[in-house]
């Protein structure tokens, strides 16, 4: 069986790390891995999603629609963009930042009416919370990202140590504790509210 | 411990492995980080550089190759199209230490202008060519390649795609081979491809073919994986990963060595299974080699030739491919179907589009509001800028290809074209193919006005080095070339340098230049904020008493200026202090937060 992530947001908000970080810990559990990202035009501040799967072994990089078991999104709208890649009882974490697209600002389009009611019409399993403003709490607001990335690791069944050590690897040392008090305080978030049996 | 590496990283952990001592290329989506990964790791022992243009990169390799070293290029595939003067008679010269041309195309066109299958220029070349499936092969293929490269003296091509190189999948590294010190040793009927002997070399291109034909039929990165006979696949590069995930019972033919295509293979597989399905991102490359040997098979358009291809477009039950196979033998279909039970989800709002936009703070930003006061057309060109083509900015007209942006700006202008014409292009863009384009300009009496955006780095595939930069790929303190003295070199009269975060004083230089029946050069010059990595200056924000509501700072397009309902406002977070919005306020409500 192959467990397929999805972790959306916008450029600069440090999706790829925390998807660098899922990848190594399904590594270090022993798993087989593949990742899939866009970099380039992206990266200008707009949508960004990356991909991981792991499994005994994986073939496509690429997540087949209907298949991936856990969301996580650092931006309200993103968290919608990528619906249709999840299976219908995926677990959603969704940070409540809201990015205002250029097509907004300009008056082109409108930013919908999205809270955690209107979320969870599309998340039958869903966990919304503020990263920023609980890893802005711990001492930094970048560590938001690994934040959300402990929320949905309640969900991932990879082994502690794993996460840990794959925290380790990916953060420079300086930021190390930092970003594990973020993930344990994810993980709190979720298990506090009892969202998880 | 297997590792878990991009492709990209694992094209150059191969080159490393392969025994390479150079490697030259220029950066582009997706191939950027094969030679900052080469910069970052290995550079003790394999010299790499940033070179202007990929014919430059490309030819660099080939006189590396020439002394017997191993080495290898690497660039996007529109960046071949540049590099395809020398690839065409470097296949008749050969080569004589393993040359590698790492070359990632773009299905999909992510970060492209077009999509090219350089598996087409392999047999126009009459090369081989490698398409690896994941980041081991990526890494293998380096060195089968540059094995293949020296037995028969031929350049190869490896072909990437965005899947390939930005995906990361686990890898197992071995060690260098190391290479022997060798030099060049002059053979003129070898290295000389005048007339008389060129064409010798033309006679060995073809026999050299035939003799690649045999290796590929039995290269063990080619092989058949009986299962179900019913069906049959031949696949080659990240699409067999898609083949796999999507059909898991048929047999498959996995081609890691495409071109010469390995004939006798092929005729095997086909033999043993009673239907033929070709799979292959891009063109209808294998496709039609099948075909021309009386082989029956299907293909496109079952198969999508346009954009990338995914598990999902495979097993669409709409696609015709997945009812082909997945009709009489169902264990065939998608392994992981969505549950029967799975309740529809409601229907989604609509969803606000996020494109990319110019960062804020982009000096970029600047030199487009400013030149929006004037009636032109703007020819446009590869880089961050192109973004200027989106509203509000709305201020380029045309796009082709690196270096454009300042000769088509001259063939409009020399045919009388009614408006003036205003051409664009960046720093790097200049240096790579846009100085010929000035010459030309200068040389045949053109009146056209060149705005070269001058950020000091090659920003939009993210940060590199180049001749504007002072620095090089190996981190190297180098010359600073400054981009209006090449313009004096050129023989233009009129050259000037604003800064695009003045935008008042801009428009004033950009009418002088506009009006002027001479051509000009006009250098917008400011760093990159995203590469300085520090806010240009303290946040900003408006005061609502002040604000008259004109909206003229959302004309800017700053994504860290927001409206909200009738109110305009400053994303604190967002706002990089660059004070181009305040310069513009006619109220001046735009200031620093207290």
């Amino acid at each position: 069986m192959t467990t397929s992530v999805v972790f959306v947001g916008v450029g600069g908000q440090g999706i790829l790390l925390a998807s660098e970080i899922i990848a190594q810990a399904a590594v270090v559990a022993g798993f087989d891995v593949k990742t899939n990202e866009v970099h380039g035009m992206a990266q200008r501040g707009g949508s960004v999603v990356a991909q991981v799967r792991y499994g005994k072994k994986v073939y496509s990089p690429l997540i087949p629609r209907r298949t991936a078991s856990v969301l996580g999104a650092l931006e309200v709208v993103e968290s919608l963009r990528w619906t249709d890649y999840l299976a219908a009882d995926a677990f959603a974490v969704v940070s409540s930042q809201r990015i205002v697209p250029v097509t907004v600002s300009g008056g082109a389009a409108t930013y919908p009416e999205l809270n955690e009611t209107v979320l969870s019409r599309y998340f039958s399993n869903l966990v919304y919370l503020d990263a920023v403003e609980k890893a802005t709490e711990l001492g930094n607001a970048k560590a938001s990202n690994v934040l959300l990335l402990g929320a949905m690791s309640t969900r991932l069944h990879l082994p502690r140590e794993a996460w840990e050590e794959a925290i380790r690897s990916s953060v420079k040392p300086k930021f190390v504790e930092i970003n594990l008090r973020a993930f344990e305080a994810g993980r709190a978030a979720v298990l506090e509210n009892g969202t998880v049996g | 411990m297997k590792k878990l590496l991009s492709g990209n990283e694992a094209f150059a952990r191969g080159a490393w492995e392969a025994g390479a001592v150079l490697a030259a290329g220029y950066p582009g989506t997706p191939s950027t980080e094969i030679l900052e990964h080469v910069a970052a790791h290995y550079r003790n022992d394999i010299y790499c550089e940033w070179s202007p243009n990929e014919k430059v990169a490309f030819e660099v390799a080939a006189g590396a190759s020439l002394t017997g070293a191993r080495c290898i290029t690497t660039m996007k595939h529109v960046g071949l199209n540049v590099a395809a003067d020398p690839l065409m008679t470097l296949s008749y010269v050969g080569g004589v230490g393993g040359f590698v041309a790492i070359v990632a195309d773009d299905p999909g066109m992510h970060s492209s202008q077009n999509e090219q299958d350089t598996r087409l220029y392999a047999r126009f070349a009459k090369i081989p060519i490698l398409d690896p499936g994941d980041s081991q092969e990526a890494k293998d293929f380096v060195r089968i390649g540059m094995e293949i490269s020296e037995r028969f003296q031929t350049p190869v091509l490896l072909r990437s795609t965005t899947r390939i190189s930005h995906s990361r999948t686990l890898v197992e590294e071995k060690e260098r081979f190391v290479p022997g010190k060798r030099d060049f040793v002059k053979d003129p009927p070898r290295f000389v491809p005048i007339p008389m002997w060129a064409r010798q070399m033309r006679v060995r291109v073809e026999e050299r073919l035939e003799k690649l034909q045999d290796a590929s039929s039995v290269s063990p990165i080619n092989a058949i994986t009986w299962r179900d006979k019913d069906f049959g696949i031949v696949t080659s590069g990240v699409a067999y990963q898609y083949v796999r995930e999507a059909f898991p019972g048929v047999s498959v033919l996995k081609l890691g060595w495409v071109y010469p295509f390995p004939e006798r293979l092929i005729r095997e597989f086909a033999a043993g299974v009673k239907n033929l399905i070709i799979v292959e991102e891009g063109e209808d490359f294998i496709e039609t080699y099948v075909k021309s040997l009386g082989i029956a098979c299907h293909g496109k358009p079952l198969v999508p030739t346009v954009g990338e291809l995914s598990p999902d477009i495979l097993a669409d039950p709409g696609s015709g491919l997945a009812e082909k196979i997945g009709g009489p033998i169902g264990k065939n279909r998608v392994t992981e179907k969505p549950s029967e039970s799975s309740p529809e989800r409601p229907l989604l709002p609509q969803l606000p589009a996020r494109p990319p936009v110019l960062c804020p703070g982009c000096p970029h930003r600047g030199t487009f509001y400013a030149l929006g006061k004037f009636d032109v057309v703007v020819t446009g060109d590869i880089g961050c800028y192109s973004l200027g083509v989106s509203p509000p900015l709305s201020r380029l007209d045309t796009i082709l290809c690196m270096g454009a942006g300042i000769s088509m700006a001259h063939g409009m202008d020399r045919v009388g074209n009614s408006r003036k014409v205003v051409g664009m292009v960046g720093d790097s863009t200049f240096f790579h193919s846009g100085i010929t384009g000035l010459l030309d300009i200068a040389y045949n009496k053109g009146g056209s006005t060149i705005i070269v955006v001058d950020n000091r780095i090659t920003a939009m595939t993210g940060h590199q080095d180049n001749p504007g930069s002072g620095q090089t790929l190996m981190e190297e303190p180098t010359i600073v070339v400054s981009i209006e003295d090449i313009g004096r070199a050129c023989g233009l009269k009129n050259i000037a340098t604003i800064h695009p975060r003045r935008i008042k004083e801009a428009v004033e230089t950009l009418r002088t230049a506009i009006d002027s029946p001479e051509p000009w050069l006009i250098v917008s010059k400011a760093p990159c904020p995203l590469h300085e990595r520090k806010p240009l200056g303290p946040p900003l924000c408006i005061d609502p008493q002040t604000c008259r509501k004109c909206n003229l700072c959302l004309k800017l397009g700053c994504p860290a200026i927001e409206k909200r309902g009738d109110a305009v406002t400053i994303n604190e977070y967002l706002c990089a202090g660059c004070e181009m919005c305040s310069g513009i306020c006619p109220a001046k409500a735009i200031g620093e937060r207290r």
